[in-house]
């Protein structure tokens, strides 16, 4: 139990990148890009987490109870408005990329190439 | 002077919000100025700031958390005089990128200048803050801002596609580095940049901590397009508009290099102590690899854009391999390079936009000839590409000369092949267009199918008439022009650069100056000449730039002049280099991984 | 590259990449072992010098405010870049609207659904407002409060009144909205320059801890964000409903 959280980011982190490298479809790719992100948070709070602490409210309980680390829940909240923020603009570029391309396939995504 | 710590940053988006807020109301003249004179101000304020950092660096700290005891809970900006010059160099490009924009360029109400003074206010931040996760913040806004406005023309298909490569892409270098900030905060409690520096010097370096410099110099060397992390970057100059790519160029591709340096020297200078030959070895080989690559890529190209988007990434990998010397000389050769450079790849952006406002194309061949009217243009354009050939005496020269110096004198003399190469190619490849298009030399060809699709869909990004140029798009670029020849000429900058780097490079000193505001002081820089060696490289590189320019319009193309059995050969290999840059992201995110795997294994195995 | 040879490259690279990570994380504290110093020295000195009993956002709104001011900018340029992505093009034009919203039903909701709806709409919206103001107090905030109150406008559309939706936040004003947050985050943070020492200071008095009005700043910093969420979230949501609903090309 003690390496299974970590393990976790790690796996996520490239399931998520094979997700994008497989993907035959960007909105599944946009998906798949949200799961690399979540390895973040899972490894921020995985790192910041005590056993037996509690939340790092202190409205009721003692202020000097044992409570979790609190900044990488800072941390994570930023990383989730990050995630939001791209998903929106890349789903957006998906819409107007389906109008122009007529698909969301990568492969018929033809207008860049060398 | 102290207390204007947070206004850059501060005042550029109280600008954007008002842009954006009242764009409905105000008039695009009105716009223009409110852009461009909060832009100035932002460039006088950040001006104020290197005028102070260079006295003593100081650190601001936000919110009045001032650090106790060495440890810190707030965020500071560690001002330091390469950060605020970094910053104003910034607030410049910007200031010039909207002055070009002035009137003729087809802006949407209020997003577009809103947009560039985001951007405008996260570079400020990048290049200001002492923060670790904020450093990583202030990236993300970076990018954000960057895919927006790289998908500017939506009404064509390339700019959607090079938008999404571009996005998924650089997402991916950011959660990088959020591993990487989650590792080191685990590790050391902290996320101010001196405070983990100061935590790592004093254990040897174990893999958690070899890694994160690992993921670390990954995620910012992607912004910086180093090979093989580099895809993106062709593809997003190719579709971005031309003040955008001016920004893109100029600025924030360097910024990826300076925070690897950045990261070095404050974090993990002490950490890696001992192994600074392989650290060493590996930022120079991955220079080395992106300089050639991107040479390579540069000269075969056709389509304007793209052609000085692969300069780009051949100039950085020359300030790679700069940095990844590891000494202060070399990096103050860097920051001038980088000045350099930036001034002149953004004019001449800047004068493919007039190209693209006057005949609706990029397209090399399909401009042969048409811009012999064109006269300032085209001497302009040329003067651009005399540049990035590193003439002696101008500034890229003069950071040249310095890298070279500093590779000399730790056994990387071979680098100076390496710089002449890129001199050689980029600046060749630049004046091959000057005199295809402004002197109509060289065979002509058909167009390119591709891009005469790509014509078809084009909306105009410029308006006014189609026989005229607008003034401000001639005379930025020409005044971009003479500030990157002549900055390495004004007495006593480049030496102020170099004690800017020597202050950069102490390491001890930064923890001692950001957490326990200390005076420390340094002794002045001298001033050194460029050697006789390095006046004969440059030279070297000039007539090599104008033999591959004039290869190019007169001569035989290469393959034709090799025996039969090696032309097909070197075609077969050029069009395998070229096919991969193939624009499917599943591609470009295969050799990221890739990348990032083999230069994190690389350094578990060699920094042991 | 063929996808057979895609998929190779990225074999290797992906193994290697979580060898590199898993040897990295081996160095790592074991799971609910953390013993940082960082978030013990804000859980020692923030109650006494703020008075915040939510640490989480005492940390967001004031010890990391420059941070939140990064992010909420972060929210501000995407939510721009969609706008901007998705405006009309040269080709496309907004549907032909019916003159009364009431009679334009999307969704085909049924009449129960539309009833259950509407009396969301209220819910979400004191909902969305008590996290916001409570920010400081309880779990919560300004980014969280935001979501919960722009999901009560939504609910319109659930409803079958996504024209109803429009009327009531057209875009220019959605624009305003989320711009006037975003504004006034900085301008909070200005007046910590001017009314205390340093940017982003608190500089309001701080009040008895679990009273709504107190740490300083806290509750306004949250307001503000939590104003430029909705604006930003709503702006968001009806750029894309209109690209399903309303948008069509021009014959």
């Amino acid at each position: 139990m003690s390496f299974y959280p970590y393990a976790v980011a790690a796996w996520l982190f490239v399931v998520g990148l094979w997700g994008i490298v497989a993907s035959e479809n960007l909105v599944r790719t946009v998906l798949c890009l949200t799961v690399v992100q979540s390895a973040t948070y899972v490894l921020l709070l995985a790192v910041g987490y005590r056993h037996g602490g509690a939340a790092p409210i202190v409205a009721d309980i003692p202020v000097h109870s044992r409570l979790v680390d609190p900044t990488v829940q800072v941390l994570v909240l930023t990383d989730v408005v990050i995630e939001a923020t791209v998903s929106a603009l890349l789903l957006a570029l998906v819409v107007q990329g389906h109008k122009r391309f007529g698909s969301v396939d990568p492969q018929q995504l033809r207008a860049l190439h060398d | 002077m102290s207390s204007l710590g947070a206004l850059p940053v501060l005042v550029a988006m109280l600008g954007a919000g008002v842009l954006v807020a009242s764009s409905a109301f105000i008039p695009r003249a009105g716009a223009d100025a409110l852009a461009t004179s909060v832009t100035a101000g932002v460039l006088v304020l950040c001006a104020l700031l290197l005028h102070r950092a260079s006295q003593s660096p100081f650190a601001y700290w936000l919110g009045g958390w001032r650090p106790r005891g060495g440890v810190t809970i707030g965020i500071s900006l560690s001002i330091d005089p390469m950060g605020a010059g970094v910053a104003m160099f910034a607030a410049l490009l910007v200031l010039a990128a909207l002055v070009y924009s002035i009137h003729y360029f087809e802006a949407v109400e209020g997003l577009f200048h809103g947009l560039m003074l985001v951007f405008l206010a996260a570079m400020a931040g990048f290049s200001l803050t002492g923060d670790l996760f904020d450093l990583i913040v202030f990236f993300e806004l970076m990018s954000t801002v960057a895919y927006a406005l790289t998908a500017y023309h939506i009404e064509e298909r390339a700019p959607i596609q090079g938008a999404i490569n571009f996005a998924i892409t650089n997402s991916i270098a950011g959660y990088a580095m959020f591993v990487a900030v989650a590792l080191l905060y685990a590790r050391t409690g902290a996320l101010n940049l001196a405070q983990i520096g100061a935590a790592l010097d004093h254990h040897h370096a174990d893999p958690l901590v070899i890694v994160a410099f690992a993921l670390l110099a990954v995620g910012f060397l992607t912004k910086a397009a180093v090979v093989p992390l580099h895809f993106w970057l062709a593809d997003a100059h190719a579709v971005a508009p031309a003040p955008v790519c001016v920004l893109f160029s100029g600025v924030m591709v360097e910024l990826g290099v300076y925070a690897v340096a950045r990261l070095y020297w404050e974090v993990f200078a002490g950490a890696l102590a001992g192994h600074v030959a392989a650290v060493r070895a590996i930022l120079v080989a991955l220079g080395v690899a992106t300089a050639l690559l991107g040479a390579l890529m540069c000269v075969l190209q056709r389509h304007v854009k793209r052609l000085l988007a692969f300069s780009t990434i051949s100039h950085v990998g020359v300030m790679v391999c700069g940095i990844g010397l590891l000494t202060p000389g070399a990096l103050a050769g860097v920051a001038t390079y980088a000045a350099g450079h930036g001034l002149a790849k953004a004019a001449l952006f800047m004068l493919t936009g007039v190209l693209l406002h006057r005949f609706a194309t990029v397209d090399e061949y399909d401009l042969h000839g048409r811009g012999r009217g064109l006269r300032v243009t085209g001497v302009l354009f040329a003067f651009g590409g005399v540049l990035l050939a590193a003439v002696p005496p101008l500034t890229m020269f003069a950071g040249k000369s310095l890298i070279e110096d500093g590779a000399g004198r730790i056994g990387y003399g071979w680098l100076s092949v390496v710089c002449v190469l890129v001199s050689m190619a980029t600046g060749g490849a630049v004046l091959r267009v000057a005199g295809r298009v402004f002197m109509g030399w060289g065979p002509s060809e058909g167009p390119d199918p591709a891009q005469a699709r790509a014509a078809e869909e084009r909306v105009d990004e410029t308006r006014g008439q189609r026989d005229r140029t607008p003034w401000p798009m001639l005379v930025v670029p020409a005044v971009l022009l003479a500030l990157g020849a002549a900055a390495g000429l004004v007495p006593g900058l480049v030496p102020r650069i170099a004690s800017a780097a020597a202050r950069f490079t102490d390491h001890p000193a930064y923890a001692a100056w950001v957490l326990h505001a200390a005076r420390p002081s340094w002794p002045a820089a001298v001033a050194v000449d460029p050697s006789g060696s390095a006046v004969l490289a440059g030279v070297l590189s000039v007539v090599g730039a104008v033999a591959v320019a004039a290869l190019g319009l007169f001569g035989r193309s290469l393959p034709q002049a090799l025996p039969r059995a090696a032309r097909e050969r070197s075609r077969t290999a050029l069009r395998a280099v070229r096919h991969l840059h193939s624009g499917h992201i599943g591609d470009y995110i295969a050799w990221w991984t890739a990348g990032a795997a083999a230069v994190g294994a690389t350094c578990l195995l060699a920094l042991r | 590259m063929s996808r057979r040879g895609r998929l190779l490259l990225f074999a290797l690279g992906g193994a290697t990449l979580a060898a590199v990570l898993v040897i990295a994380e081996r160095g790592l504290p074991s799971f609910g072992d953390y013993h940082g110093v960082y978030g013990r020295v804000v859980q020692a000195t923030e109650p006494v010098l703020r008075r915040a009993t939510d640490l989480v956002t005492a940390l967001n709104f004031d010890l990391r405010a420059f941070d939140t001011v990064g992010e909420e900018f972060i929210l501000f340029a995407s939510v721009a870049g969609v706008a901007l992505i998705l405006r009309r093009m040269r080709d496309e034009d907004d549907r032909a609207l019916a003159s009364t919203p009431q009679e334009h039903r999307f969704t085909g909701a049924s009449d129960a659904l539309q009833l259950l709806t509407l009396a969301l709409v209220p819910t979400f919206i004191a909902l969305g407002v008590y996290v916001i103001i409570h920010g400081a107090l309880t779990p919560g905030g300004g980014f969280q409060g935001g979501i919960v109150l722009a999901a009560g406008p939504l609910a319109m559309l659930l409803a079958g009144r996504y024209l109803a939706l429009k009327r009531l936040a057209p875009v220019w004003a959605l624009e305003s909205v989320d711009a006037a947050g975003a504004m006034a985050y900085v301008l909070i943070g200005l007046g910590g320059l001017v009314f205390a020492s340093s940017a982003l200071q608190n500089f309001l008095p701080l009040g008895t801890p679990g009273q709504l009005l107190s740490a300083g700043t806290m509750p306004l910093s949250s307001i503000a964000v939590g104003i430029e969420v909705t604006g930003a979230f709503l702006l968001t949501w009806t750029e894309f409903l209109d690209q399903a609903l309303i948008v069509e090309r021009r014959h």
